[in-house]
């Protein structure tokens, strides 16, 4: 026997060359983001005539600085509003289409109707769909509904108004996530346990009680991982943001004002992309294990 | 701070109101007759939902579609017009150009270097497993802005004597002249350079789905080749390639799918220019730079007829899981 399996020990055993790639693959992928940490607390000078290696390899003769964060906050960039302006499009862009999502599953799972796999199959095709394909006529759509609500009294300057809002970019990002949120919620409550459902039937229970204390509950582990997904595709976003919600500046529009600059020193942009990446990485280091199980359950866009 | 407060405002609001909504739904259903109730019911639960994508993704698009056939502000019908001015102009069969290399490269080399990186760790202690994964896989978490952010200060090139950027001065030490990249086109250099971008962002992605699938691969089937005499190498490729294959195919389409239509990196990166452009960037410019409605449209047009057959492919795949079922 030791003798057979010799060859899948080999194979199972070859471990410090295993390792020694990995170490290399491992530190190249981190050098960019190293760069980034290094870069983001140096000075102009610094940053202009030397790279941001020499921060690591000779950090005692660095003039370490805080002053490109200053500057990122500072009125020039106002980095801190256009925070919270990721947050009030991001929060929302994540729960709204969940929500929803979360009833088309169970329609298209427990339900029974005529037309349900064709509307399924729809939602399938849907989701390859690319954002750009839809783009021009929903802003068209926007701009004409701000129109009509002109037409409403005490609204004649278009005060109240979609275009450009926050709302606007909380339904666009709802309505591109919301094939695959359905396919992944649907996927997953295929595999809860049926007779459940229909016990709970029996006993009187309506599909909106059997839906919000039975399967809401135990879809907890796919609704996070869609949400950390969502989450992190919306907070990451730029192009939906810079054509829905143009009234209100996002991180991502402020970080690429600032690659416009970089002649003034790498020091800027990577301060800002360091402020942007904080709260993604949080989320995701500290939600990975529902994160990781989420997109080994179905595939993502 | 008005931000804050109406974040704070639609996290409250924004799930109630969802639900308040779905219960007025449910209750207006049940003031129908049992008999129609019961045929109106499902439509409580995906009904919102049909009604979003039908119009926010299916009519938006029909109408997209429209305007490829007519003018610049969509007023004229001009029939190919919009078609034949694409194809007339050499710059935009560049663009097409640029378009299938990226998915002739980004997609394939991403399951590969995905598979590598599952089989490798896979091999290692969980410790060191889990380490190594997570670094490949953060990339992910880093929007493209500013990964493009980051990788442009790698590839910068200085005109002096120092090179700040790193791929220059790894250059230099090997005693080469520093290039400036992001203008280098020959053999579209730069545009491969880009894509290098997408690689280390997407390669987690890959690298999760396809770990899971190897990790799936029951440990018999490896055990039975290496009792018949199966080296490593046959192992790997007759025995756990085959078995992980569906994951690998759906992950391969998935890319393909974001490569097509790829963006923001591009975008932050060079701007379409130097010879990098895609149809992606090149609908944002003529919509936005030179606002020409028609042209877009033709653009996003030629896009979706690459797309189709995807499409197609997917409620195929989807179809064939349900007869399994």
């Amino acid at each position: 026997m030791s003798q057979q399996t010799s060859a899948l020990q080999r194979f199972k055993n070859f471990k410090p060359g295993s390792t020694l790639v990995m170490l290399i693959v491992v530190l190249v992928w981190l050098m960019p983001t190293i760069g980034l940490l290094v870069t983001a607390f140096r000075t102009q000078s610094d940053s202009v005539h030397t790279g941001w290696w020499t921060g690591v390899l000779d950090p005692f003769h660095q003039h370490w600085t805080l002053s490109a964060f200053e500057g990122v906050f500072s009125s020039t960039w106002n980095l801190g509003p256009a925070f919270f302006a990721t947050v009030a499009i991001a929060v929302p862009a994540t729960i709204l289409p969940i929500t929803f999502a979360a009833f088309a599953a169970y329609g298209f799972t427990f339900l029974e109707f005529k037309g349900r796999e064709v509307w399924f199959s729809m939602i399938i095709g849907l989701m390859v769909v690319p954002l750009q394909a839809a783009i021009v006529a929903i802003l068209q759509m926007f701009v004409a509904l701000d129109k009509w609500l002109m037409t409403i009294p005490g609204n004649e300057y278009g005060d109240f108004h979609l275009s450009g809002e926050y709302p606007a970019g909380w339904i666009v990002h709802s309505a591109f996530a919301m094939p695959l949120a359905v396919y992944i919620l649907r996927n997953y409550m295929m595999t809860l346990p049926h007779a459940l459902i229909e016990a709970a039937r029996i006993d009187g229970a309506s599909h909106f009680q059997i839906f919000w204390r039975l399967i809401i509950p135990m879809s907890v582990p796919a609704l996070a991982s869609f949400a950390i997904f969502q989450f992190l595709w919306v907070w990451n976003d730029y192009f939906i943001a810079f054509m829905f919600v143009g009234n209100h500046t996002v991180m991502t529009y402020q970080i690429l004002s600032m690659l416009g600059q970089h002649g003034e020193g790498w020091q800027i942009v990577m301060a800002g992309c360091l402020i942007s990446v904080l709260v993604p990485l949080t989320v995701f280091f500290s939600l990975q294990r529902y994160f990781v199980r989420g997109l080994t359950a179905g595939s993502v866009k | 701070m008005q931000d804050i407060l109406i974040a704070i405002l639609a996290i409250i609001v924004g799930p109630l109101a969802t639900f308040g909504f779905y219960i007025l739904l449910n209750w207006l259903v049940n003031l129908f007759p049992e008999k129609v109730g019961r045929s109106l019911r499902p439509y409580v639960f995906i009904g919102p939902v049909l009604l979003l994508v039908g119009g926010m993704l299916v009519y938006p698009t029909v109408q997209t579609v429209t305007f490829a056939f007519m003018n610049a502000d969509s007023t004229a019908w001009v029939g190919f017009n919009n078609f034949t001015r694409l194809f007339k102009d050499p710059n935009f069969l560049s663009t097409l150009f640029n378009n299938f290399l990226w998915v002739a490269v980004v997609p394939i080399t991403t399951v590969v270097f995905g598979i590598a990186i599952a089989t490798l760790t896979d091999r290692l202690g969980a410790i060191r497993e889990r380490v190594f994964k997570s670094i490949i896989f953060m990339p992910m978490a880093i929007s493209f802005v500013a990964a493009s952010s980051i990788w442009r200060l790698n590839y910068q090139w200085d005109s002096g004597d120092t090179q700040i950027g790193m791929l220059n001065a790894i250059v230099k030490a090997f005693g080469g002249t520093p290039v400036a990249w992001m203008q280098a086109e020959t053999f579209s250099l730069n545009s491969l350079l880009i894509m290098v971008v997408v690689i280390w962002g997407n390669a987690g992605f890959a690298m999760t789905l396809l770990s899971a699938a190897i990790k799936a691969v029951p440990e018999e089937t490896v055990e039975a080749g290496a009792i018949d005499g199966a080296n490593a190498w046959q192992s790997f490729f007759r025995i756990v390639l085959p078995q992980i294959r569906v994951t690998a195919v759906s992950v391969f389409i998935t890319v393909l799918i974001s490569t097509m239509k790829i963006f923001d990196v591009i975008w932050g990166m060079t701007g379409g220019n130097f010879h990098t452009n895609v149809l992606g960037v090149d609908f944002f410019l003529e919509y936005f730079v030179y606002n020409d409605t028609g042209k877009a449209s033709a653009v996003v047009v030629l896009l979706m007829i690459a797309i189709i057959p995807i499409m197609i492919y997917q409620i195929r795949t989807y179809r064939k899981q349900e007869e399994l079922r």
